[in-house]
């Protein structure tokens, strides 16, 4: 199909002007456009205001379809559910019988946990989480995997804060608004935590790679000590995350370290708990030089532990 | 006459007599809907690779390309920065690209007048795949081999997507055209 023969400017000084203000104006867009990226990528927290009002818009829709989510996840369950239920029956008595056994021998160990640490003198404090929210959607579209969840500014979450499931880490806000938050998710390429293995203490670091998987490099190279099947915790470095939460499972070795699955899947969850940072004096302490030397405030990423990479300055100091 | 045949009356878009298209609804759909191209994707959970073609983008071509003229040359920017907003793409990049992108679409319209669905499918679907790759370019990430593997699915989908996009903006336009003003 021709375009209607009205857009053709022909002689008309009217129509000619008309175009060229039109192809003017696309220009400037476009120019505008250019400069604004250049800006939120030399800045990303720049226009951190304007989303978060966009966010809270969305979010109670977001709410809604989490919630259809959720309960049709439960109608697919429940079918799926009369299928084998026989066997699911038998398998469940079995694991029963272990479990019982299990929870024997673990009050035993709670009973001598209790006794060594009354030796010791600790005290656990447990962490009550800010708020509990929905995960209320992602950028589907985009390259960057971020995640809303319905809280926000007002019911006190703050940048910075882990993101938890009650399977493990999900994540850390990155920004918030007033009723709604941002979650830079585990998997996004720019998202590094610092971790160690449950059983021990191999350290590493566990970097995203943008295909839902994480590429754990450990900090101390030689013989590669992992093995598939290892979980990874949290090591609590950084100051942002407790210890000891679950991040991944060793799926694949590689020289440096092993590609990881993640532990809790955003998109298997409903809920998700917002803790506050677990060393906020810490926090602080870290990011206050680094605010002064550069002035930018890039996105909010776990400080590995002083001494796990000095930096340059402490390295020429020590010269 | 409407005993023999009750349609003898009205067209595609409705009665013909003592009505008219609503200014406020012939005006406003082609940016409502684009819009909630941009939206929807939100409400997906994507949580491990980049999911869901740009829908946003994808009206755009359609209105742009099924309604020549319709849209003006700079409405990329405006509806850009809206989807940026919630794309999490960094502010800017939709406005950058969209605009780029009816700029393109005017200047090849000007080369090739004459142009068909098949034709119009194939610029849609270099276009459309031009803008996934710079999307994920400047999205802020690191552009890993993988993530670009993963991203795959989505540059394919945003080609195959093309007519389904443009049938759906076709309806979209007969709904905008209908005559719903009643002119007493």
């Amino acid at each position: 199909m021709a375009p209607p023969s009205s857009r053709r400017s022909g002689f008309s000084k009217k129509a000619q002007y008309s175009l060229f203000t039109g192809y003017l104006l696309a220009g400037a867009g476009a120019l505008l456009g250019l400069g604004l990226l250049a800006l939120s990528l030399w800045q990303p927290a720049a226009f951190a205001p304007v989303r978060g009002v966009a966010s809270d818009a969305v979010a109670p829709v977001g709410s809604a379809t989490a919630a259809a989510r959720a309960g049709s996840q439960g109608v697919f369950e429940a079918i799926a559910g009369y299928f084998n239920a026989g066997r699911q029956n038998a398998e469940l008595r079995r694991e029963v019988e272990i479990a019982r056994i299990r929870l024997a021998e673990a009050e035993g160990v709670k009973a001598e946990n209790a006794r060594l640490r009354g030796l010791l003198g600790l005290n656990e404090g447990t962490t009550r989480p800010i708020a509990v929210a929905r995960l209320v959607g992602t950028t589907a579209t985009s390259g960057r995997r971020h995640a809303y969840v319905n809280a926000g500014a007002s019911d006190g979450v703050a940048p910075g804060m882990p993101v938890l499931s009650e399977r493990g880490v999900i994540g850390r806000v990155l920004e918030t608004g007033r009723s709604s938050a941002r979650v830079l998710l585990l998997t996004d390429s720019e998202s590094v935590l610092p971790v160690r293995r449950a059983a021990d203490n191999v350290i590493a670091f566990a970097e995203g790679r943008g295909d839902g998987l994480l590429r754990i490099r450990l900090v101390n190279l030689g013989v590669n000590p992992l093995k598939v099947g290892d979980v990874m915790v949290t090591s609590g470095a950084g100051g942002y995350y407790r210890p000891g939460v679950a991040v991944a499972v060793i799926a694949k070795l590689t020289p440096d370290g092993g590609i990881g699955q993640l532990v809790a899947e955003p998109g298997a969850t409903n809920y998700v708990a917002i803790e506050p940072i677990a060393q906020a004096a810490a926090v602080a302490a870290l990011e206050a030089p680094e605010r002064g030397e550069s002035g930018s405030a890039a996105t909010p990423r776990p400080q590995p532990a002083p001494s796990a990479s000095p930096s340059p300055e402490a390295l020429e100091t020590l010269d | 006459m409407e005993r023999l045949d009750p349609r003898a009356r009205s067209d595609m878009y409705g009665r013909r007599i003592n009505r008219a298209p609503s200014p406020l609804r012939a005006r406003s759909v082609p940016y409502l809907s684009i819009m909630a191209g941009s939206l929807l994707p939100v409400l997906l959970i994507a949580d491990l690779m980049p999911l869901s073609p740009p829908f946003g983008f994808l009206l755009l071509l359609g209105w742009r390309m099924v309604r020549p003229g319709l849209l003006p040359l700079w409405a990329g920017a405006p509806l850009g920065a809206f989807d940026d907003l919630v794309s999490g793409q960094p502010f800017g990049s939709a406005i950058l690209l969209w605009s780029l992108a009816l700029i393109a679409i005017e200047l090849i319209e000007t080369r090739f007048p004459w142009r068909g669905f098949w034709q119009d499918w194939f610029t849609a679907g270099v276009i459309g795949l031009v803008y996934w790759l710079c999307a994920l370019i400047v999205s802020g990430a690191r552009l890993t081999p993988e993530m670009l593997f993963a991203a795959l699915p989505q540059g394919v989908l945003t080609v195959l997507l093309y007519p389904i996009v443009a049938r759906l903006v076709a309806s979209l336009d007969r709904f905008r055209l209908s005559r719903a003003r009643v002119i007493s």
